[in-house]
């Protein structure tokens, strides 16, 4: 039986993202030397992991400023590659509209990929989002934002972590581990309990489908253009079985 | 023209604000009147198709073009631990499962 007070919630939740540091840690190492590299200041490539906090749009970003590109653009190119954060708020939406408006502005500062994969999973494998939940203050009040804070924490101190150590040590993890594989390996394990129906599975395919063939897209297109279709595609299914 | 600290600074700062702005997007809105029925059947959609979207391509375009071969090391590993994903529900057990084949296939190829 899941425990389900605010204590065991946030350890769920730190526990979870665990495996997931495998492939965090080596992207984290690898930012902090292009940083270096790109001639960043090691305190503003330091800032760029708290204040933006998206693996992706800093590797982007860095690129850009080595490049020299005007800092509007370098803007807009983040909000580009960031767009998917636009789905995840959605989705986790309805399981937050409970929480006062300090938690939700916390938690959407903690809304990265890895937090969204786990955070989600775990809403969705414990129950309805909140109308079915007892009244606010009740025994058994839905604790689990604590589930997504701790999930979000473990990431964020790690990601802090690791791309300070890229910095001011270096990135020397060999690639020939392939140490990175470990994070599509963790979507790997949370789709498959994603995947409960016909409609859900088409979605599946749909997005993997596109996202292969427009990976070269520049910007992570490619992913927002997946992440698109597979949800008409889970709609359209849906609406002819029924 | 600002100095170049100065103008790193505020490059991050509207970095950050733009994505802090996307990942908010939806959140206080939520709740606030009636949630048309269409927007929740297609939420319903978005963990698969975006968790899907996220793994592929380390699986079927490891080394840039696609690969469905069984020399593709990393499609191989994927698909056990897609396997041992359906098996076990457990996370660790697949990211461990993956990650054990990917070596054991790259020290075998060597």
């Amino acid at each position: 039986m899941r425990d389900p007070s605010p204590r065991a919630e946030f350890a769920a939740g730190a526990k979870a993202e665990v495996p997931v540091l495998f492939g965090v840690v080596p992207f984290g190492l690898i930012y902090g030397a292009l940083a270096l590299q790109a001639g960043i200041p090691p305190g503003a490539a330091l800032a760029m992991s708290s204040v933006v906090l998206a693996g992706s749009a800093q590797f982007v970003g860095t690129q850009l400023f080595a490049a020299g590109a005007p800092g509007a653009l370098i803007i807009l190119t983040t909000f580009i590659v960031n767009l998917r954060h636009m789905l995840y708020s959605a989705s986790v939406a309805p399981y937050l509209s409970r929480l006062g408006l300090r938690w939700k502005m916390l938690l959407a500062y903690l809304l990265t990929d890895e937090a969204y994969a786990m955070t989600i999973t775990h809403y969705q494998q414990t129950g309805t989002p909140t109308p079915a939940l007892p009244a606010r203050g009740g025994a058994r009040e839905d604790q689990r934002h604590w589930f997504f804070l701790g999930a979000g924490a473990t990431l964020w101190t790690t990601w802090q972590v690791s791309t300070a150590i890229g910095l001011y040590v270096g990135a020397r993890i060999p690639a020939s581990w392939n140490l990175e594989f470990a994070l599509p390996l963790t979507f790997v394990a949370l789709v498959v309990p994603a995947v409960t129906d016909r409609a859900t599975a088409a979605a599946a395919v749909a997005a993997g489908i596109v996202a292969v063939l427009a990976h070269g897209l520049a910007l992570r297109l490619g992913l927002i253009l997946a992440a698109v279709t597979g949800i008409g595609v889970g709609i359209l299914t849906e609406w002819r079985t029924r | 023209m600002a100095h170049p600290i100065v103008r790193y600074w505020l490059v991050i700062l509207g970095m950050g604000l733009v994505t802090y702005a996307l990942r908010l997007s939806a959140i206080p809105l939520y709740g606030r009147g009636d949630v048309p029925p269409a927007v929740r059947r297609a939420l319903r959609f978005v963990p698969p198709a975006v968790l899907t979207a996220l793994a592929a391509p380390a699986m079927l375009r490891p080394a840039g073009g696609v690969d469905l071969s069984l020399t593709n090391l990393h499609l191989v590993a994927g698909s056990v631990a897609a396997l041992v994903a359906w098996k076990t529900r457990s996370a660790l057990l697949t990211i461990a499962a993956g990650m054990a084949m990917l070596w054991a296939l790259a020290a075998a190829a060597r």
